[in-house]
This record gives C-alpha cells, sequence and structure tokens, in this order.
C-alpha cells in the first residue's frame, strides 16, 4: 500500500520531470511559411485525375472513388467513347467536404485518382472549392508511371481489338470444330 | 414438413424442394450460379458443393451438389465443412480463369451475382498463368449489350431465353471451354421477355444498353417500389433515379404478379418521363397560342371550370386518385369513362363479371398453375405480355405431371425436360391471326372475327348443355372442351382488345359451362389493354360512355370539359372529337406529354409521370396495388390529382381515405397505405441506398452550400438515406439488399421461402368483392357486310401503349402501322409485302403485310402510335394500294420470326 | 502617496498587476505548454510572440456577445461577474510585501476560503441558467468538486494556522522567518497543492470544463467577453493560488537581502505557476469518480491525520 502510494507520486513526478527537460530540447515546429516543410511523396493533400502512359484519360467512371468517399464528396457521371472506352462525362470534387482521406485513391482500380503533396488549397470564396475535371486532370501519369487499365481489361477498344489484352489468347472461332 | 440438419442445427424444410433452396430459404448463405428460383436445378456449375453424411455417426460425408439433393427428412449436410468450402473455392477458381479483368467497366459491377459469390466463396487471386480465352461480341438490338468475354457458363441464359420464355434465337455454341451464348447471326432479340437476360444472367454478359447509356452504379439510384404502367397486368417494378432522370427499371420481385420477370416494354418503356418533349409548365390559350401564365391568372382559369356545366373525361392510364379527384370535381355524373365505346362496353361485362362467383380472376401465379387454357381472340403476347409468359409455364404443366408419376422431382429441370420432350398441357388458341404463343399451342384455330364468337360459343355448348345450343361438327372444339373438362385447373382467357364483346361473352359462358360441369369456380382471365383501365372504369357509371360525353359537348349540353391524361383520339374517331372540343367553351387538358388533345386544350395543366407521383393502379385481376413515387419532378408538372383536389396540393394518404370511402367498391383501398406507427421510432424509409454517393457534390456546381434533403411529408418514404435500414423489416421493399449480396439474387432475404411471399407482404389488394350470381350471355356476333375485309385490330408490345411508345427505347423497335392480309386477300389485291395501302380510300396509309397464317378475307389492322383514325373504321375496310406514295414506311421493326415463313 | 498596506496606490497597483499577470499568463501558458510540447508556441504577433495577449483581447473584446435565447439572462449575465470578484476580492488579504496589501486582517486564511467557497456560485449558476446539457453536466461537477476540495483544503491549511497561532496571513508569513512551513508541513503542502488545483479547476482536474466529454462544461454556451472573464478568472485564481502557496508554505516575501521583498514574492510566485502549467503540460485528468474517491476516501483522511500529528507536536513542545 505505501509502495503503492510512493511508486505512484514517484511516477508523478518523473514524469513532470521529463516533461519540464522538453524545455531545453530542439523544437519540431517548422516555420511555415517562412520556412517550406518537405512534403512527402505520398502525401495525402490536392486530388488529381492522371493519365495513362499512352495519353488517355485513366478515369474510366467506375464511381468506386465516389462510394468510398466517406463525405461524399465526389460525384461523376459515366460515359461511353465511339469505341467502348468509359469515361467520366463530369467529374467533380467538392474539396470544401473533402477530408484528404485518400480512401478514393485506395479504392481506384486504374490508378486515376490520385493524392499529391500540395496542401496549399484554400481559397476565400467556398465555390472556389469545388472542382471540375477540367481543373483535376492532369497532363502525366502521377505516381504510377506504367499501370494502364485497358491493356489489362479485356474490353475491346480502338488499337486494342478483343484478345490483344494481357494474357489473353486470341477470340474462338465459334464455328470451329477443332478442340 | 422436413427435418434436415444443416451443419448442427435442425431445420423444418419442404421436402419437395431441394437443399439449395432450403438452405436459402432459411436465410443461409450458399453460393450458386445455375440454379435459379423459378427454372429448378440442372448441377451444372458446381458451385453449391455441400457435405452429405449418411447419418449421425458419418463423419466422413460426401460432397454432393446441395441443387440436386433433395431435401428429405434426415438429410445432414454441411456447408462449413472445409472440404466442402475447399471445393466450391476451387470450382470458382476456375469459372473465373478467363473472366476479364473489367469489374470497373462493367455494368453490372457492384450489382453482379459472380462478385459475390467470389467473395463468399473466398476465391482472390488468379493462379492459373496460362492466356484467358476470349470471345468476339454481337449486336443485339437496342435492348441487350452482348460482352461474351465474362461469361461463365452457366447456362443460365439459355435456360431462361429458350426453355423458359420461348425464344428461338439465342443458345449455346461451339463446345467446351469455347461454349459461345449468342445470335447464330448478329441481329435483334427477338422474345418480349430478353430484357430479363440482363437479371438473370450472374455476371455482365448481357447488361441493360439503355442503362449502360445512362450509367449508374446500382448504390447510386434512388429507388421506390412502383407498379409498371405499360400493361393492366401490374407488374411491380423498381424505378431508379439519379441526377434527376429516371436511369432503369428493373423487376421488383412480387409472388402473385410477375415474379421475377417483365416485359421488355415494362423495362424499357419508362423514358419518356426524361424526355425534352414533357409539357413543363401550365399553359393557357391567349389569343393565337399557349403560353405561361401567372399563378393567380391560372388559378382563376382553374376555378372557372367548378359548375354543373363542366364534364369531366377519365383516363385508363391515370391513377384512381387522379381519376376520383376529377369525379369529385365535376360531379359522379358528369365524369363519363375515356376509353372507347366498345371498351367501355366490354370492360362493364368484365366488371359484372368480375362480381360474379362462379368465376375466379386468376393472378399470374395461379394462371402459371393452370393445365388447360383457352385463349379467346387475344393476341396476349401484345396485350399482356407477362401473362403471355405465364402460359408458357402452364403448358409446362404437363411435364411436372409426367415427372411426378415418375417420381422425379420437379425441380429436377433437365430430367423433367427430358421426360416430357414436346408433350405440353393444352394450350387452344381462338384467332384471326396467328399469334406468338402459337409455337405452344395444342391447337390454333384461326377464323375471322365474325366466326369466332360462334366458335366459342360452340366449345361452351360442348362442355355443358346447359349453354346456349349452338351446333358444330368441329373435331377441335369437341377436343378442347374435352381437354378443359378433364383438366385439374382449366383456364379461360379472352379480353376487350379485340373490339369484340362477343368473344368475352362466349368466354364468360364456357368458364359458366365448365363450373356448371365441376361446381367449382373457374378460372377466367380478361385482360384489358391499359395499367386502369378497370379502376377507372370501376369509378364511371355505367352509362356515362365517352361518346354519350362528346354528344354532350356537341350539343351544348356541357360547355367545358376537363380532359385528364387521355388522348381523346386513341379512343374515338377525329370527327366525333374535333367537333366535341371545337364546340366546347373551355377545354382543360391535364397531360404528361403532348398529344393531338393537348393541342386542343385551352388550359394545358402538366402532370408528373408513373415515377414522380405516389398512385394506386388497378389491374386486370381487380387488384389494387401502391407505386410510391421515385423522384421529384424538376418542372412545375404536379400529380394530376393534385391539380384537380378541392384544396390544390391535397395529401395523397387523404385522398385514398376519402376515394376509400366515398368511391364504392374502393373501400380496401386505404389497406394499401403502409401504417408509420410501425416504423421504428417513426422513422421513414430511405429512397436512397446506405451507400448512396456524391450527396455533397451532386449539386456543388450550382451552389458549394448544399440544399437541405427534400422533405417527403406525404409518404412514408423519405428523400435521403437516411430511415430503416433496408436489411430490416421494412414494410416497403425498394431495391433488394443484403449484407454479401448485392445482386438482385438477395430477394431471397426477403422472401418468406424462395419463390414464397415476400416478408414485406403488399402484393396489393383484391378490391372487388363477389357476391352475385350470373347466368349464360347472349353472344353478340358483329355485324359485318360482305364487301371488303373483315377488320381485327392487331396490336405490338413495342407501340401498342401510348406512353412507352413515347420513350426512343422503344421507337427504335416499333413499326409502322400495317395491315396483315392472307397472300390470297393480297393476290386479289394485286399487293405485294410492304406495299403501302390506304384504308377505306382515306389518308390513312398502311403497310401491307403478307402473312399466311390469316384467315382469307380478314385484315389484321396494327395502327401504330395511332396512326389511324381507327375509330372511323367500320367493321370491313376496304383495301386500295398507293403506288405514287413516297412515305417510306416499312415493317422493319416486326419481329424477324413473325415473318420467317413469309420469307420477308 | 506613499506604499503603505491599505493605501490606494498599493491598492491600484495590485489590481493592475494581478489582472495584467493574469492576462498575460495566457500567452505565457501557451509558449510554455508549446515547448513542454516540443513545439514553439504562438510566435508571430510582436517580439517572440509577447503581443499574443493584445490580439487575443482585441479578438475576444470584438466578439459577438450572444446570450442564447433559451437562457436565463440575469443568472447568465452575472454568473461571470462572480468569479471575477470573487478572485479578485481574494487577493485583498494577501499579503504581497511588509508595505503592499490591501488589508491587515485578523482572519485572512477564512477569508480566502470563503471566497473560495463562492466561486462555487458562479460555475454553477452559469452552467444552470445556459440551459444545455452539456453545461448542466460541467457545473453539476464543478459543484461537487469544488465543495468537496474545499473540505480538506481547509484541513490542510490548519496545520500552518495552528504553528503560528493566528489566521493572520502577516502573521504566518513573519512567523516562517526560522524555517519555512513547508518542512514541518509537507504533506499539508501536498494536500494544499492538489486542493487549489480542484478548486480553479486547472488541469488535470478540469473536469468541470473537459471538452473531450463535455464539450466545454458550464462555460459552452458562453462567448465573447462574459467568456472572457471566466478565462481570465481561471487564471487570476492560478496566480492567487500560487501566491497563497507563497505565504502559506514559502515564506512569502521572505528572503535574503539583496533583493527587495515583493522581488521574493513573486519570483516564488511565478515557480507556482509556471509548476501549475508544467502539470497541465505533463499529467492526464483523471475520471470524474476517480477524483471525487481520490479527494474523500485518501485526502480526507491524510489531513485529518496530519492536522492530528501536527497538533500532537505542538503539545508535546509546550
Amino acid at each position: 500500500m505505501i509502495k503503492l502510494i510512493v511508486d505512484t507520486l514517484l511516477s508523478q513526478v518523473r514524469t513532470l520531470w521529463l516533461v519540464f527537460l522538453k524545455l531545453f530540447k530542439k523544437k519540431d515546429t517548422v516555420e511555415y511559411p517562412d520556412q517550406q516543410p518537405y512534403m512527402f511523396p505520398r502525401w495525402r493533400g490536392r486530388i488529381i485525375l492522371s493519365r495513362d502512359p499512352d495519353g488517355e484519360e485513366r478515369c474510366v467512371a467506375c464511381n468506386l472513388c465516389a462510394v468510398a468517399c466517406p463525405v461524399d464528396c465526389i460525384a461523376l457521371q459515366k460515359g461511353e467513347m465511339e469505341d467502348g472506352r468509359w469515361y467520366p462525362e463530369f467529374f467533380r470534387i467538392n474539396f470544401s467536404r473533402c477530408i484528404m482521406c485518400g480512401f478514393c485513391e485506395e479504392a481506384c482500380p486504374t490508378n486515376a485518382i490520385q493524392l499529391t503533396p500540395d496542401f496549399e488549397m484554400a481559397e476565400y470564396i467556398r465555390q472556389d472549392m469545388v472542382w471540375e475535371k477540367e481543373d483535376l486532370l492532369i497532363n502525366g501519369t502521377g505516381k504510377y508511371h506504367d499501370y494502364n487499365f485497358y491493356r489489362v481489361a479485356g474490353k475491346q477498344i480502338e488499337g486494342k481489338d478483343k484478345g490483344e489484352a494481357l494474357n489473353e489468347a486470341a477470340p474462338v472461332d465459334v464455328r470451329s470444330l477443332l478442340p | 414438413m422436413a427435418e434436415v440438419v444443416v451443419d448442427g442445427v435442425v431445420y423444418k424444410v419442404n421436402p419437395d424442394n431441394n437443399m439449395l433452396q432450403e438452405c436459402l430459404s432459411q436465410g443461409l448463405d450458399l453460393p450458386y450460379f445455375c440454379w435459379h428460383p423459378c427454372m429448378g436445378s440442372v448441377g451444372a456449375c458446381r458451385q453449391c458443393a455441400v457435405k452429405q453424411y449418411r447419418d449421425a455417426d458419418d463423419k466422413d460425408g460426401v460432397l454432393v451438389m446441395a441443387c440436386m439433393t433433395p431435401a428429405t427428412d434426415g438429410t445432414i449436410i454441411s456447408i462449413e465443412d472445409p472440404q466442402a468450402k475447399d471445393m466450391r473455392e476451387k470450382v470458382i477458381e476456375s469459372l473465373m480463369i478467363s473472366h476479364p479483368h473489367d469489374c470497373p467497366v462493367c455494368e453490372e459491377g457492384g450489382e453482379c451475382h459472380l462478385q459475390d459469390m467470389t467473395l463468399m466463396s473466398g476465391h482472390n487471386y488468379r493462379r492459373y498463368d496460362k492466356k484467358k480465352i476470349t470471345h468476339r461480341n454481337q449486336y443485339l438490338g437496342p435492348f441487350i449489350n452482348h460482352e461474351m468475354n465474362r461469361c461463365i457458363t452457366c447456362y443460365r441464359c439459355v435456360r431462361f431465353y429458350d426453355d423458359y420464355a420461348g425464344g428461338t434465337d439465342l443458345a449455346a455454341q461451339a463446345s467446351h471451354h469455347h461454349t459461345y451464348f449468342g445470335r447464330y447471326e448478329e441481329g435483334v432479340l427477338e422474345s418480349e421477355f430478353s430484357g430479363n437476360l440482363v437479371e438473370v444472367c450472374p455476371t455482365g454478359v448481357f447488361t441493360d444498353k439503355a442503362f449502360s447509356e445512362n450509367y449508374t452504379r446500382k448504390w447510386d439510384l434512388q429507388v421506390a417500389p412502383s407498379v409498371c404502367t405499360g400493361c393492366s397486368v401490374g407488374c411491380n417494378t423498381t424505378p431508379g433515379e439519379r441526377y434527376g432522370s429516371l436511369r432503369r427499371i428493373v423487376n421488383r420481385y412480387n409472388s402473385e404478379i410477375n415474379g421475377y420477370f417483365i416485359c421488355d416494354r415494362g423495362r424499357f418503356g419508362f423514358d419518356y418521363v426524361n424526355s425534352e418533349d414533357r409539357i413543363k409548365v401550365p399553359l393557357t390559350l391567349n389569343g393565337t397560342g399557349m403560353e405561361a401564365v401567372s399563378d393567380e391568372e391560372l388559378q382563376a382559369a382553374i376555378e372557372s371550370y367548378r359548375g354543373a356545366d363542366v364534364i369531366g373525361i377519365a383516363s385508363p392510364r391515370a391513377s384512381n386518385e387522379s381519376n376520383f379527384a376529377l369525379r369529385s370535381l365535376v360531379g359522379h355524373e358528369n365524369f363519363y369513362s375515356g376509353i372507347s365505346d366498345s371498351e367501355h362496353e366490354a370492360t362493364q361485362l368484365i366488371l359484372s363479371l368480375a362480381r360474379d362467383t362462379v368465376f375466379n380472376f386468376p393472378s399470374v401465379r395461379e394462371i402459371e398453375k393452370a393445365d388447360a387454357i383457352l385463349v379467346v381472340g387475344e393476341d396476349i403476347t401484345n396485350i399482356a405480355p407477362r401473362i403471355a409468359l405465364a402460359l408458357r409455364q402452364s403448358v409446362k404443366n404437363k411435364a411436372k405431371e409426367l415427372a411426378e408419376g415418375c417420381n422425379i422431382p420437379t425441380w429436377q429441370d433437365a430430367a423433367v425436360k427430358e421426360l416430357a420432350q414436346h408433350d405440353r398441357s393444352p394450350l387452344a388458341i381462338l384467332s384471326s391471326f396467328t399469334t406468338r404463343l402459337d409455337d405452344v399451342a395444342s391447337d390454333v384455330l384461326i377464323d375471322s372475327p365474325s366466326a369466332l364468337p360462334g366458335i366459342a360459343s360452340a366449345i361452351a355448348y360442348k362442355i355443358s348443355d346447359k349453354a346456349p345450343s349452338v351446333n358444330s361438327n368441329e373435331n377441335a372444339n369437341s377436343r378442347i372442351a374435352d381437354q378443359l373438362v378433364s383438366a385439374k385447373r382449366p383456364l379461360v382467357i379472352a379480353g376487350s382488345s379485340a373490339g369484340n364483346i362477343g368473344l368475352i361473352q362466349a368466354a364468360a359462358n364456357i368458364a359458366r359451362a365448365l363450373n356448371d360441369k365441376r361446381g367449382e369456380p373457374i378460372d377466367l382471365c380478361l385482360v384489358v389493354p391499359e395499367v386502369n383501365t378497370i379502376g377507372m372504369s370501376m369509378l364511371v357509371n355505367g352509362t356515362n360512355s365517352l361518346g354519350v360525353a362528346l354528344n354532350k359537348l356537341q350539343s351544348g349540353a356541357a360547355t367545358k370539359v376537363i380532359v385528364l391524361e387521355n388522348d381523346l383520339y386513341r379512343h374515338a374517331s377525329s370527327t366525333e372529337v374535333d367537333a366535341a372540343l371545337d364546340k366546347a367553351n373551355g377545354v382543360l387538358v391535364i397531360d404528361q406529354m403532348p398529344t393531338r388533345t393537348t393541342a386542343k386544350a385551352s388550359t394545358l395543366l402538366p402532370s408528373t409521370s408513373f415515377s414522380e407521383h405516389e398512385a394506386t393502379y388497378v389491374n386486370y385481376e381487380g387488384r389494387a396495388q401502391l407505386s410510391f413515387q421515385v423522384h421529384r419532378s424538376h418542372t412545375s408538372a404536379l400529380p394530376a390529382w393534385s391539380w384537380l383536389s378541392e384544396q390544390q396540393r391535397e395529401d395523397i394518404d387523404v385522398l385514398i381515405n376519402r376515394c376509400a370511402e366515398e368511391a364504392p367498391n374502393f373501400n380496401k383501398l386505404d389497406n394499401l397505405l403502409p401504417d408509420l406507427n410501425e416504423f421504428v421510432a417513426s422513422m421513414k424509409i430511405p429512397r436512397q441506398s446506405h451507400r448512396y454517393s456524391g450527396r455533397t457534390a451532386m449539386k456543388a456546381n450550382l451552389n458549394v452550400h448544399e440544399p437541405k434533403q427534400p422533405v417527403d411529408d406525404q409518404s412514408v418514404m423519405s428523400f435521403s438515406m437516411e430511415g430503416i435500414p433496408v436489411t430490416s423489416d421494412t414494410p416497403v421493399l425498394g431495391a433488394a439488399w443484403a449484407p454479401a449480396w448485392n445482386s438482385n439474387q438477395s430477394i431471397s432475404k426477403f422472401q418468406e421461402e424462395v419463390n414464397g411471399e415476400l416478408k414485406q407482404g403488399h402484393i396489393g389488394e383484391l378490391l372487388i368483392e363477389r357476391n352475385e350470381s350470373g347466368d349464360y350471355l347472349d353472344v353478340t356476333t358483329p355485324k359485318v357486310s360482305d364487301s371488303g375485309l373483315q377488320l381485327s385490330i392487331a396490336y405490338q408490345i413495342f407501340g401498342s401503349d401510348e406512353l412507352s411508345a413515347k420513350s426512343s427505347r422503344i421507337q427504335q423497335r416499333m413499326t409502322d402501322a400495317y395491315v396483315a392480309i392472307s397472300p390470297s386477300d393480297a393476290q386479289s389485291l394485286g399487293l405485294n409485302q410492304g406495299d403501302e395501302v390506304s384504308l377505306d380510300s382515306n389518308q390513312h396509309v398502311a403497310v401491307a403485310c403478307i402473312r399466311s397464317k390469316i384467315k382469307e378475307g380478314t385484315a389484321a389492322l396494327y395502327c401504330g402510335d395511332n396512326d389511324i383514325d381507327r375509330h372511323a373504321l367500320g367493321a370491313t375496310i376496304a383495301l386500295t394500294k398507293i403506288t405514287d406514295a413516297n412515305l417510306s414506311r416499312g415493317i422493319k421493326g416486326l419481329i424477324v420470326s413473325d415473318l420467317y415463313e413469309e420469307g420477308c | 502617496m506613499s506604499l503603505e498596506i491599505g493605501s490606494f496606490l498599493s491598492i491600484g497597483l495590485i489590481l493592475g498587476v494581478v489582472i495584467i499577470t493574469a492576462a498575460l499568463l495566457i500567452t505565457v501558458e501557451r509558449r510554455l505548454l508549446g515547448f513542454w510540447q516540443e513545439r514553439l508556441g504562438p510566435n508571430r504577433v510582436g517580439w517572440f510572440g509577447s503581443l499574443q495577449v493584445v490580439a487575443d483581447m482585441i479578438k475576444i473584446f470584438t466578439k459577438e456577445d450572444w446570450v442564447p435565447p433559451f437562457a436565463d439572462k440575469f443568472s447568465f449575465v452575472i454568473a461571470p461577474g462572480i468569479i471575477m470578484t470573487v478572485v479578485l476580492l481574494s487577493f485583498a488579504v494577501i499579503p504581497f510585501a511588509p508595505n503592499i496589501g490591501v488589508i491587515d486582517s485578523n482572519i485572512g486564511v477564512l477569508f480566502i476560503l470563503a471566497m473560495a467557497s463562492l466561486g462555487a456560485y458562479s460555475v454553477m449558476l452559469g452552467g444552470l441558467s445556459s440551459d444545455n446539457k452539456y453545461a448542466l453536466l460541467g457545473s453539476l461537477r464543478a459543484a461537487a468538486q469544488m465543495v468537496s476540495y474545499e473540505v480538506f483544503m481547509g484541513i490542510s491549511l490548519l496545520g500552518v494556522v495552528a504553528l503560528t497561532g493566528s489566521f493572520n496571513m502577516r502573521e504566518i508569513v513573519e512567523s516562517q522567518a526560522d524555517g519555512w512551513y513547508i518542512i514541518p508541513q509537507f504533506i499539508g503542502f501536498v494536500i494544499f497543492l492538489i486542493a487549489g488545483v480542484a478548486e480553479s479547476h486547472r488541469l488535470p482536474f478540469d473536469i468541470p470544463e473537459a471538452e473531450q466529454e463535455i464539450c466545454a462544461g458550464y462555460h459552452t454556451e458562453y462567448s465573447g467577453m462574459k467568456f472572457g472573464m471566466f478565462f481570465v478568472a481561471e487564471y487570476i485564481g492560478l496566480v492567487l493560488i500560487s501566491s497563497l502557496i507563497t505565504v502559506l508554505f514559502f515564506g512569502g516575501w521572505l528572503g535574503p537581502e539583496f533583493l527587495p521583498p515583493i522581488l521574493w514574492f513573486s519570483i516564488k510566485a511565478f515557480a507556482f505557476i509556471a509548476f501549475f502549467i508544467l502539470m497541465r503540460a505533463a499529467v492526464p485528468r483523471p475520471r470524474y469518480d476517480q477524483l471525487m474517491s481520490y479527494g474523500w476516501l485518501f485526502l480526507l483522511p491524510l489531513s485529518l491525520v496530519n492536522l492530528l500529528i501536527t497538533g500532537v507536536i505542538i503539545l508535546s513542545m509546550q
């Protein structure tokens, strides 16, 4: 009992002492904006839409980012090109709601939506925080350089016939009786 | 009841079913592909493997397919057994070997049975390092997309399309792992039920093309339980809305009516709702043209339609509430039927038969139980398509009967089919021309419209000599009579669409004769053309026909008229309608889309479409059903009942209750309203799924400050994702979803048992009490002159319904007005296939369509989208070939196999 | 005008210095907390953030002073005034230096305890009149906590009083010329320290306004300068408790001659202010029930034992 009381008391005193010693430690604060902090590449900041290595839009409007979003701040509508490619007719992120959780990037099956280290997104007018596809789409692949969804997917698009995707055999001749 | 043990738990199950079905009935999760609640088991996919034990001491057990194992008393199985689980995982791994990496760009994604089952079975990584098999896709018409790569060869598509729905142009081709499901060559899928492939296919091979062009994932759709307004069957549907436009319609299970399937008219005939042509604002006639008015002026204009000289014309496609509100406004005596006089007479006859105790108006489920059927003069496939699909099932009752005789369970689909071969229950069709059910019919008697009532009367007399005596020595007649008498559950079908009241009278006589013979209520199915023809007719006085109303206007006895959601030109001849409306002092028209009638309006009010308001409709059997509002109208349109009710915007609940009190026969209508007090903490039922996305962004382009969710203070449903979760006991079921079951197969979680009633109930309320007894009717025979051809009206599933015909999808399948004649008549008239002919030498032009299976001397006229003023035509018509016409009409929209035999 | 007890100069000086110190403490605390958390703390306004307090004052004065429509207006308005008044009144009996003070009262210690008890009304009224469940919970907690801890706060001081033989604060200071009471009354000091923190509901005993649980407790509905008064009163209370410890256990103004007495007093008081801030930086908040049982089941017996032993020793020494 006495030992418990003494131990507890000493532990409190030790805590106070250790915290007091922090007075003489180097401070962690980075004095932004006088000093630019180092942003890690996987920092979750401003969201962009990337293009595949061939320069086509990566987003296929599958809606997974929108449904993964915990604050429901992504809205989009699927459109379809002549050749069967899916793309977003509009793609809107309401950054005034976004919490930069990165779930959309996790959910994206085509690496289209990515979070970047840019965090300087403050606006004086809230309406300016609603970004449309034109604002989001960049001319590059972002963090993932080689992935092209349509080279893997089975859907036929211009320049990639049936059977030409990764790991695909040529289309079957239904009329053939050969094994 | 049998007792079976599943994973150590004892369940009481139905021994007539298989273990898979019973496991699902008990709410257990067991993966499957090839089995379908409506199509039985074939044991093809091997996905429902379970361990079966001989007895309690058996520790080893054997792997069996649950779908092929009868649920007999004492069966012991294990779903959780490691070996069974491993087997299921391996099976799905092999099914997935060639499945493409498509989910993000697949319309099925998010409601895919294959996704669900893959997750449930535990497979996640493709270990097979060889190449994936690929296939070329086919063009399958405007309704269905084909993406054959995604196929897992479960054979459900052909089992539905060929075996269940009687299609002929979709088949499994090639062999082994090259198996291909498609048409012999690219082309439009012919079956009227092709849309169901979207729901039957467990993955994304067949997807909804219309939906794909306006695509939204299932979880993003705002849905509510609705009722199809395409025909009088009243199939239950779930329309889905996103970003203010109606996106798609899928089937909503109803054990008594549509079950798991709806027709293509119901599935694809909705996009007029999104049409730019919709009437958007109230308009009044001002000098020369229609123009928008201020609220006060509008109010004054509406107020002027009160008084004794105002009559109201009802509508067969408007809800009970709208019709009732109109009746309350103008008074019962000034409330007139909105259907043609002949149809009005027929419908009133149907209503009197509906009260007769010797008949039973069967539901679709009951139709499927019939084992001898006589169709009197109706082209069911084009009038009430879902009933035609049911008839294709009832002819299989013979096979089931044979199977029971051989101790084969009826769910053993392949065995039952093999046993019966082409042995079917008798289905006899009396018609003037060939119909789409001929391929399963045992007898097709084709005769002229004037002769058909006589034949039917002869059958009645053959059945019972109490029927009015008609002499006939036809073998076919006695055969049909015998079949009906000896059947377990005979069924007689007729209807008002043929425009021949004699057929209904004769059909009623046949049913009454059967009743004389058998002493039990006889199934008599009388179909009507439009969704609420019965409901409207129940509100109208028998003497208040449309003709009387038009006369009253023309004679000046009434000066003003309110036309409720009705194009009068479809129900009376142009000259009559023109004369009446031109004479009228004021014409108030309420409608959704512009019609020839709205063009005559002096005040035009926009009304909401079926998905934009809550309303009840009465189907062919007198069953009232409640259809909920799915989304809000973004125009000034109001529900028609709202325009007409005493205080504008009267509450729908109040109106339904008032209708139940005031209108005879409608006293059970208020039972349809779900009670908000039953709900957990009075929470409402959300129209949006718990996964509804984009709420804070979808309107952010307009204003970053999000608007409040619209409040629905009239309904038990809310325009929000908050409320009672779908999984718990909501009394209203929009879209089915259960944990781990994202596809429509999750419906089993909401059924009392597989194929049973929904836990939610709500199968509607049969309004008409049977408490009268009648007698044999005198059969009217149409009076025809000897010159010209006897006129028989033909219908098309795509085009004959007014509103669905305004949908762009349906329009792609519609055909121009045609007149079908026999080859000998064609020869005598000098007509060739595709020639343009004028009817009765006036401006009406149709395309000649020569068909071998049509009675000589009869012309089957299809009026197109009311292209032909058919009410101006007599019982016979004269055809004249037009040589100089340059109208480029055609009959391309006709189903190819309809014309195949004609070499067209 | 000379600087003597009860003179206007003395009163004005005390009032001014106490309030300005309390205001400055807002900045000092934030800076110190920053340092102890390896941060810099506010350093943007003025030289090393020295004008932060000015910015804060401007902000708090110009904020909308909103009274909730559902609140009981009268009690809502007077509540912050009560606490300001009672803590400031307490300073009347504090002997800052031989010649600086407001009154030389024979019942100084009792006066302090009486004022501390009145302080409980302020938080209770503030919470109750807000008509807000968080505020109500906060005020309930505050009332129970303050009433409880007053008990052993008083008892813990009785050792000092017994040793001096007087309630007069000046006599208490002067009697420490031979040795500070921290040595004979160490246990009394510890109990008073803990009770003092609880009484001024500073961290770790800020249970009445625990943000993580009950929003901001009794002052949830307060804004503008009314909130500011609660806020500043807390810091004045902090100065008061530190001054009391200095007076009662550390010899008040007493110290070597090379510094004036008032400076000795200030240095000692500031050391305790810093210690309280350190406690805020280092010690986590206990649960409410832990706080109450700790007080009644441990501190109360301990303080009684302390008083008993002190009494016995004093009697045996006579």
